[in-house]
C-alpha cells in the first residue's frame, strides 16, 4: 500500500497536477509537495505527490550500480 | 518506464549480487519491513541471488495485514448504520472480519464504495449531503499525510457529512517492538515511501541502541539488491548505521509538508496490531481540534467481542517468526480467492506473495 510510481508533471493548477505514467494521464494533489514545475517527476501515491524524483541522486545511483559492473571482482 | 526500467536490467542486478559474494561472509538475517518489498523481492526472485550466508525475512509493513480484527469488526458495524456510505482502499473490503466481511456486507446492500485517494471521499460526501461518508484510514506515514491533508480540506470548505475511522499506524514503534521482542536480525531494509515522509531520524535509536543496521531502499530489483550489499558491508565492517540507498526520493529530513501536517491533525496513541497486540504510541488518533471529523467520536456502535480466524497464523508471519509454508491452511483453504486471513487478501501481504509466486 506505500507503493508509489514515479510520474512526469505535465501541467501544474493550484494545488494540483496533470502527471502522466507510460503516457495514461493521472491527477496529482500537491498538497503534500510545493515547487512543482511542468517537467519534474513526482512520486504518486494514493492521488498524492508525495516527494520529487531528484534526477541527479537517480543518476549517480544508477552510476555507482554500473560501476560495480565494471569492477566486478573475479 | 523512467527511473524504474534502469533499475531492473538483469545484468545490473547480478553484478550487485557477485559484489555481494565477494564480500560476505557473516551469517545475517534481514528483515524487509514493507510489503511493497516483500513483493519485488519474490516477484523478482531476489533470495535466489543472495549468497547463502544472508536471509531475508519479511514484517509487518502491510497495512491491510496488520489491521486489527476490531477495527474490521468496528468499519462493518458502521456499514450498517442507515444513510452511511463507507470509504476505503480496495483490499480492506476483502479481509475477513469475525463474522462476514465489508465485500459480503455489500452483497446485503450496504453502501461502501472503493476508493483510489482520500480525496475521492471528499468529493463523494459532497455529492451525497444528504449522507453520512466515513473514509476508514489505513496506512503508515506515507499514507496518513494524504488522509490529513483531506481533513484539514474538509474544515476548510466546511463538509460536515465526511468523517475518517482512523487505523493510520507509524512504523518506528513496531519495529522496536519486534527487536525487543527477541525477533533475530541484524539489520532492517527499511520502507523507502515511508522514509520519504518521515526522514531517517526515526531510526537512530535502532542502529545507536539496537545495534542494528538500517538501509532505506527503493523498490527495484537493483535498489534492494544495493540495500542488501550496503547492509552487508555495514556488518561485514561492525558498523552498523542508518544509510540511504534510495537517494533519488528520501532525503535525511524527510517531507516537511507532509510531516507538518501529520502533527496538526494526528496524535500518536497506542494502537492494536494484528498478531503483535497493542503497541505504546504506534497509531495516529485524530486530535480533538478535528474531532468532528473523527468518526469514533460521532458515531457510538456496538461491536461483538472479535474472534480471529480459525488456523490462520498470519500473526506470527507479520512479526517475521513463521512463514505462509507453516500454515496448514495456505494454499489449501486459504487463496487470495478464498482469503482465511487478511495476511493472504493484499496483494503485498506475506501470505499473497508466497502464494503467487511459489514454485
Ligand atoms: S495462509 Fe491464510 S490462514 Fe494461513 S496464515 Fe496466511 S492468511 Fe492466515
Amino acid at each position: 500500500m506505500c507503493l508509489a510510481i514515479p510520474a512526469k508533471v505535465i501541467s501544474v493548477d493550484g494545488t494540483t497536477a496533470r502527471v502522466t505514467i507510460e503516457d495514461v494521464e493521472y491527477t496529482a494533489s500537491l498538497l503534500l509537495l510545493d515547487d512543482v514545475k511542468p517537467g519534474d517527476f513526482i512520486m504518486l501515491h494514493a492521488g498524492f505527490a508525495i516527494e520529487k524524483v531528484d534526477p541527479q541522486e537517480a543518476a549517480e545511483t544508477l552510476q555507482l550500480l554500473l560501476d560495480m559492473e565494471k569492477n566486478l571482482p573475479n | 518506464m523512467k527511473f524504474v526500467d534502469e533499475y531492473r536490467k538483469k545484468d545490473l542486478i547480478l553484478s550487485v549480487a557477485e559484489n555481494l559474494r565477494a564480500i560476505s561472509r557473516k551469517e545475517i538475517i534481514l528483515m524487509e519491513v514493507c510489503g511493497g518489498h516483500t513483493m519485488a523481492i519474490h516477484r523478482f526472485g531476489l533470495a535466489s541471488l543472495l549468497p547463502s550466508n544472508i536471509r531475508l525475512i519479511s514484517g509487518p509493513g502491510c497495512p491491510v495485514c496488520v489491521s486489527s480484527q476490531l477495527f474490521i469488526d468496528k468499519a462493518m458495524a458502521y456499514s450498517k448504520i442507515p444513510g452511511t456510505i463507507i470509504t476505503t482502499y480496495g483490499d480492506l473490503i476483502r479481509v475477513p472480519g469475525s463474522s462476514t466481511s465489508l465485500e459480503k456486507e455489500r452483497a446485503a446492500g450496504s453502501d461502501i464504495r472503493i476508493v483510489y485517494s482520500a480525496l475521492e471521499s471528499l468529493e463523494i460526501a459532497r455529492g451525497n449531503p444528504e449522507k453520512n461518508v466515513i473514509f476508514l484510514g489505513i496506512g503508515f506515514e506515507t499514507t496518513a499525510p494524504a488522509t490529513a491533508a483531506t481533513i484539514i480540506k474538509a474544515k476548510k470548505e466546511k463538509i460536515s457529512n465526511f468523517f475518517v475511522l482512523s487505523a493510520h499506524k507509524v512504523m518506528p514503534p513496531v519495529m522496536k517492538a519486534l527487536v525487543e521482542e527477541g525477533v533475530k536480525i541484524n539489520g532492517f531494509i527499511a520502507p523507502g515511501h515511508v522514509t520519504a515522509i518521515t526522514g531517517t531520524s526515526i531510526y537512530n535509536d535502532l542502529a545507536s541502541v539496537y545495534g542494528l543496521g538500517v538501509v532505506v531502499s527503493g523498490f527495484e530489483p537493483a535498489d534492494l539488491m544495493q540495500a542488501v550489499l550496503m547492509l552487508a558491508i555495514q556488518m561485514e565492517s561492525g558498523t552498523p548505521k542508518v544509510e540511504i540507498q534510495y537517494q533519488r526520493v528520501v532525503h535525511y529530513k524527510g517531507n516537511i509538508i507532509a510531516q507538518q501536517l501529520l502533527d496538526e491533525v494526528f496524535v500518536h496513541s497506542d494502537d492494536s496490531w494484528r498478531g503483535l497486540g497493542m503497541i505504546p504510541d504506534s497509531g495516529l488518533k485524530i486530535r480533538e481540534n478535528f474531532s468532528s471529523f473523527d468518526a469514533e467520536k460521532q458515531f457510538t456502535v456496538n461491536v461483538p467481542e472479535s474472534v480471529e480466524p480459525k488456523g490462520c497464523i498470519c500473526g506470527q508471519i507479520l512479526r517475521g517468526i513463521k512463514t505462509p509454508e507453516d500454515c496448514t491452511l495456505f494454499a489449501k483453504k486459504c487463496s487470495p480467492s478464498h482469503p482465511v486471513g487478511a495476511c493472504m487478501v493484499s496483494a503485498e501481504g506475506t501470505c499473497a506473495t508466497y502464494y503467487k509466486y511459489r514454485s
